[in-house]
C-alpha cells in the first residue's frame, strides 16, 4: 500500500505538461522545442504508470503501454533532428520563426 | 510523513525545478542538462510507482540517449549562444491560455481516487514484463522493431547530403 494519493502524481505530470508545452510554443530554437515535446510525452508516461498502480484492476498493462510510448518517442527525437539538420543545410538557420517556406 | 512521502516530494521538486529552469535559462545546452535533472526524477518517480522496469528504461533512453542526441543537434547547428525570448506579448497570452488549462484539468483531477487495490506490482516486475511483451503484446512489439528500423533508415536518409542532386544541379 502508498500513502502518496493518486492526484499527486496527476497533478505532477499536469505541471510537466504545461512547462513542456510553454516551451513547445514559446522558444525559438527548434532542439529546445523538440526537447520540450520530450517533457510532455514524459508527462504522460507518469499518467500511464501510476494509473497502472492506483486504477480499479492494477496490472502491468500501463506500464507496457509505457514502454512503447518511450520506443516512438526515440524514434520521433530521430527523425526529428534529421529533418532539422537537413533544413538547417538548406536554410542554415534552426530559428522556428524563419522555417515558414510553407507559408509564402 | 512516511519516507516514501518524503522521496516523492524530493523528486517532484527536481524534476519541476528542472522545467522551470529550462524555461528560464538562456544557454541552449544549459536548458538541456537542466533537463537531465527532470528525466532522472522522473525515473525516481517511477521507483516509487513500482514500475522498476520503466525507470531503468527511462535512465537509459532519455537521459542517455535522446539528451545526447540533441546535444549533437545543438553542437551540429550554429545557433545564438543567448537565446532571443519570443515577443512579450505572445508570451503573456500563451501563459495565459495555459494557465486556464492547467485550473480546469487541475479542477478535474484533485478529487481523482479510484480506491487503493492491494497490487505487488513490484513483485519480479521485469520477468512479468517480459512475459506479458512475448506472450499478449507480441505483435505490437515486433511492429515497434519495424518502426525503429523504419526510423533509423529514415533519418539516415533525410540527413544524408545529397551529393547527387548538387552534382546534377552543376
Amino acid at each position: 500500500m502508498s500513502s502518496i494519493p493518486l492526484a499527486a502524481y496527476l497533478l505532477l505530470a499536469l505541471i510537466l505538461f504545461c512547462i513542456g508545452l510553454f516551451g513547445a510554443l514559446t522558444k525559438r530554437n527548434a532542439v529546445i522545442v523538440l526537447i520540450s515535446i520530450e517533457l510532455m510525452l514524459n508527462a504522460v508516461n507518469i499518467n500511464l504508470v501510476a494509473f497502472a498502480k492506483y486504477s480499479i484492476n492494477p496490472g502491468l498493462t500501463g506500464q507496457i503501454f509505457s514502454l512503447f510510448t518511450i520506443t516512438v518517442a526515440a524514434a520521433e527525437a530521430a527523425v526529428g533532428l534529421a529533418i532539422l539538420i537537413a533544413l538547417y543545410r538548406n536554410r542554415q538557420t534552426v530559428n522556428v520563426d524563419e522555417m515558414d517556406s510553407m507559408k509564402r | 510523513m512516511t519516507g516514501e512521502m518524503i522521496a516523492f516530494f524530493f523528486l517532484a521538486l527536481t524534476a519541476i525545478a528542472g522545467g522551470v529552469l529550462l524555461i528560464n535559462l538562456s544557454n541552449v545546452v544549459h536548458m538541456v542538462v537542466a533537463l537531465i535533472f527532470t528525466f532522472i526524477a522522473i525515473a525516481g518517480i517511477y521507483i516509487t510507482l513500482s514500475a522498476e522496469f520503466v525507470a531503468v528504461v527511462q535512465v537509459l533512453i532519455y537521459s542517455g540517449a535522446i539528451t545526447i542526441i540533441m546535444l549533437f543537434g545543438i553542437m551540429l547547428t550554429r545557433h545564438q549562444e543567448k537565446e532571443k525570448r519570443a515577443p512579450r506579448l505572445k508570451v503573456i497570452l500563451t501563459g495565459l491560455a495555459i494557465g486556464l488549462f492547467f485550473l480546469i484539468m487541475y479542477g478535474k483531477i484533485k478529487d481523482l481516487d479510484f480506491g487503493q487495490q492491494n497490487a505487488e506490482l513490484h513483485i519480479d516486475n521485469t520477468k512479468k514484463i517480459g512475459i506479458e511483451l512475448y506472450s499478449h503484446y507480441v505483435i505490437p512489439f515486433e511492429l515497434t522493431s519495424v518502426l525503429l528500423l523504419v526510423a533509423l533508415i529514415g533519418s539516415i536518409i533525410l540527413a544524408k547530403r545529397d551529393d547527387d542532386e548538387k552534382e546534377a544541379k552543376k
